[in-house]
């Protein structure tokens, strides 16, 4: 897989990070630092004039002295003045890429305009593709690289990133490493002069590591084009786009920030909806939706059953999918006959199912495939996992834990949350239909076995029953756009 | 940019399959009585030429007239309103379209996306708040279906107060056409205002057409 030029930023023979510093405060430091902590598995270089010894590696005197063919990205952290040299020494070792991270260019006024054409220009004379400049750097988790001046270095996984702000790339990350639902790739486009979040959504799209896409944007250069490249993206993977600079005070900070044109913000909203990307207001809303799409399967339609063993969390759910293009179906009555001989009479007899306290040891389980598998169900919301752990957790840290001999029941506990978590990810798989579970002991208490066990299962655990609902409605529009436009 | 009238616009629409009101020109007061007798049921008559883009904030219509004599002294009025800047005008004769629904719709040139079809809720209030929504042009018939859910208000296409739900497959057919009309060459902006629902098809009542200048 060498064939076009995202093969060398991504997944690179060799690696150069020139400017390579020895203060620990210096981004030349730091990058070559994530380098060696990510593991990157191909060679690593490092440039310093004075070729110092920075974290092991033996840095060289410039570029020139690497060898010839043994690396096709060059990291660069050196002031704005130092590129084109840096460029030309790398494209003469063989190095077909660059990510420049040094700011100074278009971002500083009229003369860093300059500066950043002419290097765009050298670098295509040179047949190198550049991104950035201005950019934190990139991440590859399928060849352990960790190409970033900051944080953090995510856990790998099927969401490919591409944002104009490197902090936003940084926020995904942050949500992924804390939730589980990894990375494939992430970069920050810095200023995209030669390369733009659309083209890396492109790539992405194509790469097998990948299974769906989110972007932040804060202006679009060319916009047809940007629409088209949006729709095709879509229409391989879902792509959840996030727009800042949406109001006449953002788009004030947007043009500061990136440069980027202020549009009317309904033509933009029909634009991503007409090309079948699905849009986000909030990060966190688009990291939910992405990490949905990543690891569960779309819907076939609307109707939704919402099962829950926590009764407020089943009402807040019950009016969140009101609110939402989801359906709330009625509970069809074979299903109230099947639920019936589980659980005591008094459970809730309707849609959501509150079991109100009811279950004995295999209930849940059962009750997730009965509704899973029933043909009038297209979705289910589930609720209420993680409580039994949750006591576990205090009875073991209380008091009594040994005098009252508590380690049998706090293990049955755990266990009983890590099989209602397979129970869902099991029932989605065989069944095709996304089964999305929610508990704010996803953030509160990550360690609970509930959450920690759908991450073992390589499936995400909403934080809350209002934002799975939120995701499940994007899966949903998502479908929908799938099965009206393309058939 | 060069606007029609809007006796030419709504003609120009209704070659690309929209429904439009029943309008007939008049060049003189006698014109006007006759036409409105031909149109027969209650007309509005408004003042018609290129450059009368904002005929209600001048006045310059006179709604639901129902007698020869009524629609003789509007014709009278308007005429005596016209100033020297208005170039040549005639009177528009049309018929009263009644609903309790209206919608607006058009063609908009976006800076960096170019032209994008438009649907929102019409009237005074629903124009204050800006609900519309769009799409690119070119369109296909499913997204135009599509810009109908997003407007959002399903109950608003529902049966309502007598009238029967509104026949979607209209509403696509005009939004097609429109669609249609914005991809003509010179067509710079559409603007349809209102389109009311008239037994669940929608009628554009006022329609203006811009081109872009030679």
């Amino acid at each position: 897989m060498r064939s076009t030029p995202f093969d060398l930023l991504f997944n690179p023979r060799g690696i150069v990070v020139a400017g390579a510093s020895t203060h620990p405060g210096k981004f030349g430091f730091v990058a070559l630092h994530n380098v060696l902590a990510g593991g990157f598995s191909g060679r690593v270089f490092a440039t310093n004039p004075e070729k110092p010894t920075i974290l092991g590696v033996e840095a060289l005197a410039s570029v020139d002295e690497v060898p010839q063919g043994a690396a096709d990205l060059v990291m660069v952290c050196t002031p704005p003045q130092a590129c084109p040299d840096i460029l030309r020494s790398a494209a003469e070792r063989g190095i077909g890429a660059a990510f420049i991270t040094s700011g100074g260019f278009r971002e500083s006024g009229a003369g860093g305009a300059q500066a950043e054409e002419r290097l765009i220009e050298l670098a295509h004379s040179l047949g190198m593709v550049v991104a950035g400049p201005n950019g934190q750097g990139l991440i590859s988790t399928p060849a352990q690289l960790a190409a970033q001046i900051v944080a953090p270095i995510p856990p790998p996984g099927p969401i490919a990133v591409a944002s104009q702000s490197g902090n936003l790339v940084s926020a995904f990350m942050n949500y992924a490493a804390q939730s589980g639902v990894g990375i494939s790739r992430a970069v920050s486009a810095g200023n995209a002069a030669m390369v733009g979040v659309v083209d890396y959504l492109g790539w992405f799209s194509e790469d097998p590591f990948t299974k769906a896409m989110a972007a932040y944007v804060e202006g679009v250069d060319d916009g047809p084009r940007f629409a088209a490249a949006i729709r095709e993206a879509a229409e391989s993977k879902p792509v959840v786009l996030v727009k800042g600079g949406t109001t006449p005070r953002g788009a004030q900070a947007a043009a500061s920030h990136t440069g980027a044109l202020a549009t009317d913000d309904r033509v933009f909203d029909g634009m991503v909806r007409q090309s079948g990307a699905v849009r986000a207001a909030t990060i966190e809303e688009a990291y939910d939706a992405v990490a949905a799409f990543a690891t569960q399967p779309l819907p076939a339609g609307p109707r939704t059953l919402v099962l829950s063993s926590a009764g407020g969390w089943g009402v807040i759910a019950a009016d969140a999918v009101s609110n939402s293009n989801l359906e709330l179906i009625p509970l069809p009555a074979d299903l109230e006959a099947a639920i019936d001989g589980l659980v005591p009479p008094r459970w809730s007899r309707g849609n959501p199912i509150d079991l109100a306290g009811g279950e004995s040891r295999d209930t849940i389980p059962q009750a997730i495939n009965l509704v899973a598998d029933h043909p009038e169900i297209d979705a289910v919301i589930y609720l209420g996992m993680g409580i039994q752990a949750n006591t576990a957790s205090h009875l073991r840290s209380g008091p009594f834990f040994k005098s009252a001999d508590l380690a049998r029941i706090c293990e049955y506990h755990e266990r009983q949350d890590g099989r209602f978590a397979q129970a869902a990810a099991e029932a989605s798989s065989r069944t095709g239909k996304p089964i999305l579970a929610a508990t704010e002991l996803a953030v509160t208490q990550p360690g609970n076995a509930g959450p920690a066990t759908m991450g073992a299962e390589g499936h995400y655990c909403f934080p809350s029953a209002d934002r799975a609902v939120r995701a499940l409605h994007h899966l949903w529009w998502h479908a929908r756009w799938r099965k009206r436009h393309l058939g | 940019m060069v606007a029609l009238s809007e006796f030419e616009s709504k003609q120009l629409l209704a070659n690309h399959g929209v429904e439009v009101s029943r309008d007939k020109l008049a060049k003189s007061v006698e014109a006007a009585v006759e036409a409105a007798a031909e149109i027969r049921g209650p007309v509005a008559v408004k003042l018609c030429g290129p450059s009368l883009a904002h005929k209600s904030e001048r006045g310059l219509v006179r709604l639901g007239l129902d007698t020869p004599e009524g629609v003789r002294s509007a014709a009278e009025d308007l005429l005596a309103l016209s100033t020297e800047d208005d170039g040549e005008v005639t009177l528009l004769v049309s018929e009263m379209v009644v609903g309790h629904r209206e919608l607006i719709a058009g063609v908009v040139h976006s800076e960096q996306f170019g032209a994008a079809l438009m649907l929102g809720l019409g009237g005074v209030l629903a124009e204050a708040v800006g609900e519309a929504v769009f799409r690119l042009l070119p369109v296909t018939e499913a997204d135009c279906r599509d810009m109908i859910d997003d407007l959002g208000f399903s109950a608003l296409l529902a049966p309502l107060r007598g009238e029967p739900a509104v026949n979607q497959d209209a509403l696509v057919a005009t939004l097609l056409g429109l669609a249609q009309a914005g991809c003509e060459d010179g067509i710079e902006a559409i603007d349809v205002n209102p389109l009311v629902i008239r037994d669940g098809r929608p009628v554009a009542v006022d329609g203006l057409v811009v081109m872009s200048s030679p």
